[in-house]
């Protein structure tokens, strides 16, 4: 399917869906949201850019396999979670730093724990995707 | 006593396979991870038994939210128990499938599955939330319906889909059990859930959602009539992943049904009906079925099922001799049936096939192999001094001080017919001549040594575990009795849990 139209628009929408998801997976600091649906807006992204420009070329501006995404999401998230054992408290426990980052806003093992499920995301679902596509 | 340690042996999981997931396709660092992975849990789940037998029930607030707000991991005695029997039973299939199974199913990531379901079995012992033991439960079917399908033959799918239906199925009844108890209390908290249910005046309706709560459990734990998809699925996968369904699995399912009936829907005398008739066809069918079937690993699921029985029957009587009966025999029975399917595994490669019509000679060939495997069996059936004999003691006891004398006799043929099974394949495998038509090839004898011994250290590791509790078994029934003692009294859980808001 090789549409000028998709191709065009798929130009713009990759960056723009892809800030979107950024946007998202801050969000979820202390609203609903996050890691999740972002991770799933990122991959939207590039499945949109795999339907414009086939599958191959969009490995290509991923430059490796989706696969390796999910061990480091799920190391990420995983050592967010275990951080404050070192500090006496219970695992999960929020930890934040004391001065807020600029744009960002406050940081603390949230966004760590959400970054790691927002790299799962995007190599689970690509993975599935790309696997599918390439068997066709 | 608040202890933030509690999880380790997950963390521990769950490390192992995401440095495996690193790894992926690098099959020899995947195998030296596994084994140094489980051994350092064991290590972990050795020291978690000793701090919890040391001072009493431990409690961890995840995300220092209090209960019953937040989820809360709950480290009493059962819990402890099971999760040291998992470790150990982990890092002996870890040991066995280093050697045991074929390259192509490592490279489609058998160990970093494999260390994710052990993961999801120590979550599920460890939880005190009701919601959480059902994530737990997904963590633990997902992996589970992976390593059943990795190798993709067409009786592995075949199998893979019965199992993969029926155990849907049993989320689904579990977790529409979660939303009525949930509907009807407005908690999660195992303990909360425990006080608050006595306090609900509609008991009819407590009554329905426990039914859910034991269908759910009840096609889990593979007990009649919900349990026709066990025979026909734990023989497909690989040995060393049958070892790990048919030692763990199904018992998750019995310690949910102990722990859910003990704390929160306190057995009455309908479900106690309930459970014994349950416990008794279970016993019946699982022992019938075992005797018709020539195939070792088809035998073996339903003696799964057959014992299976004993232990409902334990929770159905719901006093404290019959629930240390209950409980010594889960714990035997994890040991035992983990290593029975080793056993098979190692039979296959000693023969080259599994199914007895075809096999002999293995004694004459294999004295020192055959009386280590010849250990196994005995514990299995119960021979006096070993482990499957002290939990019948407290069975029969108490059901004759019950008067359950359908029990007694579902007790005793079952345990007669998992004699003469075991006693057939005794003769079958090991003292027949080789049928003369039979096309046998030996697996065994080429492997190099080292191979030879990682298959056969396992079996003898987790047969001296065995051993122990049946020689020693006044360390076990201590540990049966604390138990118990929990178990019909939930009140040092319930303040272990909730009694931290006070001070």
């Amino acid at each position: 399917m090789k549409s000028i139209i998709l191709q065009t628009a798929t130009r713009y929408l990759l960056p723009i869906l892809l800030l979107f998801s950024f946007f998202l997976l801050l969000r979820g600091h202390y609203y609903p949201g996050g890691g999740f649906v972002g991770g799933l807006v990122a991959s939207i992204a590039f499945v949109l850019h795999s339907f414009a420009n086939g599958t191959e070329s969009t490995m290509k501006i991923l430059g490796y396999k989706p696969l390796s995404l999910i061990p480091i999401g799920l190391a990420t998230s995983t050592v967010s979670v275990t951080v404050p054992l070192l500090f006496g408290l219970p695992p999960m426990t929020g930890l934040w730093f004391e001065e807020p980052i600029p744009v960002i806003g406050m940081i603390g093992s949230a966004l760590f724990f959400d970054i790691g499920v927002y790299l799962v995301v995007i190599g689970v679902v690509l993975t599935i995707l790309f696997t599918i596509a390439l068997n066709d | 006593m608040i202890d933030n340690h509690i999880l380790a042996p997950i963390f521990v999981q769950l490390f192992t396979a995401i440095i495996q997931l690193i790894c992926w396709r690098k099959t020899v660092t995947q195998r030296y991870l596994s084994v140094g992975g489980s051994l350092i849990g064991l290590m972990v789940a050795f020291r978690l038994f000793g701090r919890v037998q040391e001072s009493g029930i431990l409690t961890m607030n995840a995300a220092n939210w209090d209960a019953p707000f937040g989820i809360v991991f709950v480290a009493d005695m059962l819990s402890v128990t099971l999760v040291l029997l998992t470790s150990i039973a982990c890092f002996a299939v870890s040991l066995f499938s280093s050697v045991g199974l074929s390259r192509q199913r490592m490279l489609y990531g058998y160990f970093p599955i494999f260390h994710f379901l052990i993961m999801g079995l120590h979550g599920a012992f460890l939880t005190g939330d009701i919601f959480n033991l059902y994530v737990y439960f997904e963590v633990i079917i997902i992996s589970s319906f992976v390593l059943m399908t990795l190798g993709g033959r067409k009786a592995q799918l075949e199998g893979a889909v019965k199992y993969m239906a029926m155990n849907i199925l049993a989320s689904m009844f579990f977790l529409t059990g979660i939303g009525m108890l949930y509907g009807i209390t407005g908690s999660l908290n195992m303990a909360d859930l425990s006080i608050r249910i006595q306090e609900v005046q509609n008991k009819a309706l407590i009554g329905i959602t426990s039914c859910f709560f034991l269908i759910g459990f009840g096609i889990k734990s593979a007990v009649f009539p919900l349990y026709y998809w066990l025979p026909s699925s734990y023989h497909t996968p690989p040995s060393a992943v049958a070892a790990t369904f048919g030692g763990l699995l199904t018992k998750v399912g019995i310690y949910a049904m102990l722990r859910v009936f003990s704390l929160i829907f306190v057995p009455d005398d309908f479900i106690r009906t309930l459970l014994m008739v349950i416990a008794v066809f279970t016993i019946l069918t699982g022992a019938l079925g075992a005797l018709i079937k020539t195939n070792i690993r088809r035998f073996f699921s339903y003696l799964i099922v057959c014992h299976i029985g004993f232990m409902m029957g334990g929770i159905a009587m719901f006093s404290k001799v019959a629930l240390m009966g209950a409980v010594f025999y889960l714990i035997h029975d994890i040991m035992v049936k983990t290593n029975m399917f080793l056993v098979a595994g190692l039979i296959r490669q000693l023969g080259g096939t599994m199914d007895m019509s075809k096999l002999g000679g293995l004694y004459r060939n294999y004295p020192k192999i055959s009386l280590l495997i010849a250990i196994v069996l005995f514990s299995l059936v119960g021979i006096p001094p070993l482990s499957g004999f002290w939990p019948k003691v407290f069975l029969f006891q108490e059901a004759f001080a019950q008067h359950q004398y359908f029990y007694v006799a579902a007790l005793i043929i079952g345990s007669f017919i998992t004699l003469y099974v075991i006693a057939n394949m005794w003769v079958q495998v090991f003292w027949k001549n080789i049928p003369p038509s039979a096309e046998t090839e030996n697996l065994f004898a080429p492997m190099p040594p080292y191979k030879k011994i990682l298959m056969v250290l396992p079996i003898g590791l987790m047969a001296l575990v065995t051993l122990y509790i049946g020689l020693n078994a006044e360390a076990i029934v201590k540990i049966a009795d604390i138990i118990s003692t929990q178990l019909i009294d939930p009140s040092a859980y319930i303040d272990a849990v909730l009694g931290n808001k006070t001070d």
